[in-house]
């Protein structure tokens, strides 16, 4: 009896902490969401569902630039990252830990302290732009910051390592004479790759998808740091729905959107795939 | 280099011209990625005297000697220390019973465990801060110290969980069960034989939540009231000018997980060989 007990009891607490803390609160936000009030005079309950319409009426563009942006962003990340991460598992033999180690430098320094650091590098006058401006190569009014192409760049730069090592993982696992048995029977490179090690790595860019599109579209640090007024996502507004308005009913009506949009594509997505196998790609 | 094992002449030629793009490939990948940390590192020995660290003007040591100059600074730098400790040795005990428990026994609910691990790891932070933020708000918790450790902890159990079970699953259950022959009791099998063959994932786990911890900012921004972590000065100071300090704090932390890294991976070379 007691060893029937026995995993149980071991997930009982960090169970409860995912419930006190993660699935509770969700519910609390769910509640927000449908009251009705202000800061001064207190929030209260009035099933006031109109929070989601009106929110998606006035936000919407900033949804849908939200998700295009993620899109971009992690296409960026698929094409840059799969070139490297297929050299590295393929051809770096035994050096692979070390340029695995080379790609995921940037987890070393903090998010934040490497979008600001990305704020120097292409500042107006810093050491980049303002050193071609004067060699003449650039015009003098000529810059990066505040444009889109800051933004998704950055947003590409920070989410990259995350789609590198799950593409790497797959790649890894791919026993190579596969390959070769498949260029014995005459396939070209091409063909290889195409038929034989992409279908084999597809997992791992499946798990990089995740690890990159879900915190991109979320994201509201690079689009602040980077990016313009032209540039504001959906996680600008609901941050400053919070802590500037102190909206809450509509900063979580916006933020239960946001997740309803992004769960139940994963949830399709993981159904299509089987959550062990991402979840195991995933890990990093 | 298994590759190489080709016979056909042509064939090796254009694998030897096709890796050598690559290479330089990765190459320049790497240089795009070490660009801002290269920048970060030398702009802490700038000898800048304006509050905008973005001209290069001379060499200095000074910002190191005068590292712990700004006090708020220095308190946000030891808040994230503490934040970063407390909730690594918390994640690491509930998220290795999980792990373990799903890498290790058969029993109901477990896909439903699996399910709840995926969400937690994919769910969008920004949501995750939201929420725990409604819920503070709505139960009148007062916001600090305490919160961001529960908030720290919740998000990063699901990844020890992970990382314990892909060790967990491969150990023989016949070791456990001839420990038990032997006489132990249950505790003596976990100490003596389960947990020093899942210490490797336990360890990896908890640097992956000291890590999570210390660099999370969007959560932390949510449950932290007004109490200060570095990554949360840091953007403050992004308003008015980030000082040296910054950088070198930085500096030091990038140094320190780069050589934990290079440990581990040598370490784990040389428990290959």
């Amino acid at each position: 009896m007691r060893r029937r007990l026995t995993p149980y009891l071991m997930v009982l607490p960090g169970g409860l902490w995912l419930l006190a803390f993660f699935a509770v609160p969700l519910v609390m936000m769910l509640s927000f969401s449908l009251m009705t009030g202000n800061i001064i005079d207190g929030f209260r309950p009035t099933f006031h569902w109109q929070n989601y319409t009106e929110g998606l009426e006035r936000y919407g563009d900033k949804f849908v630039r939200s998700l295009w942006y993620g899109f971009l962003a992690t296409c960026a990340c698929i094409v840059l990252a799969y070139p490297a991460s297929y050299w590295i598992a393929f051809r770096a033999g035994s050096r692979k830990s070390a340029y695995l180690l080379l790609l995921l430098l940037p987890f070393f320094v903090s998010f934040i302290l490497r979008t600001v650091s990305w704020k120097f590098v292409l500042a107006d006058n810093g050491i980049v732009l303002g050193t071609l401006k004067d060699w003449g190569l650039l015009p003098g009014d000529f810059h990066v910051l505040g444009t889109t192409f800051a933004v998704i760049a950055g947003l590409t730069y920070n989410f990259l390592p995350f789609m590198a090592l799950p593409i790497y993982v797959a790649l890894e696992r791919i026993d190579f004479r596969v390959v070769e048995a498949a260029q014995d029977l005459y396939a070209s490179r091409v063909q290889t790759f195409l038929r034989v090690v992409l279908p084999l790595s597809l997992p791992g860019v499946f798990a990089g998808v995740i690890m990159t599109f879900i915190p991109i579209s979320g994201d509201y640090v690079n689009a602040d740091v980077l990016g313009g007024p032209d540039n504001v996502m959906i996680g600008n507004i609901i941050q400053t729905e919070y802590f500037t308005n102190s909206d809450y009913p509509t900063a979580s009506a916006l933020s239960f959107t946001l997740m309803a949009i992004l769960l139940v594509g994963i949830f399709l997505y993981a159904r299509a795939l089987g959550t062990e196998d991402v979840l195991e790609a995933a890990k990093r | 280099m298994k590759g190489a094992v080709k016979a056909k002449g042509t064939v090796r030629m254009k694998g030897a011209v096709k890796g050598r793009g690559l290479q330089i490939y990765t190459w320049i990948l790497v240089g795009w990625l070490v660009l801002p940390i290269a920048v970060m590192i030398l702009f802490g020995f700038n000898d800048t005297s304006s509050k905008q660290n973005f001209v290069w003007e001379g060499f200095t040591l000074k910002w190191y000697a005068r590292l712990f100059e700004k006090e708020d600074l220095t308190r946000a730098l030891v808040n994230s220390l503490l934040i970063a400790v407390l909730s690594t040795v918390v994640t690491t005990v509930l998220g290795t019973l999980v792990g373990l428990a799903l890498g290790r026994y058969r029993f109901r609910g477990k896909g439903l465990s699996n399910i709840v691990l995926f969400a937690a790891i994919s769910s969008p932070e920004l949501v995750m801060g939201a929420s725990l933020l409604s819920m503070f708000v709505t139960l009148n918790i007062p916001r600090g110290i305490g919160t961001v450790v529960a908030a720290h902890v919740m998000f990063s159990i699901a990844f020890v969980a992970v990382t314990v079970r892909a060790r967990a699953v491969g150990i023989d259950p016949a070791l456990e069960e001839a420990a038990a022959d032997l006489g132990a009791s249950d505790w003596e099998t976990f100490r003596l034989v389960t947990l020093p063959m899942i210490m490797p994932g336990v360890l990896s786990g908890a640097l992956l939540a000291f890590a999570l911890s210390i660099d999370d900012f969007i959560i932390t921004n949510f449950t932290s009231g007004t109490t200060v972590t570095f990554p949360l000065w840091v953007w403050s100071s992004t308003r008015t000018g980030t000082p040296p300090q910054v950088n070198v704090m930085g500096t030091l932390i990038f140094a320190v997980g780069v050589l934990i890294a290079i440990v581990n991976v040598v370490g784990a070379r040389r428990r290959k060989t």
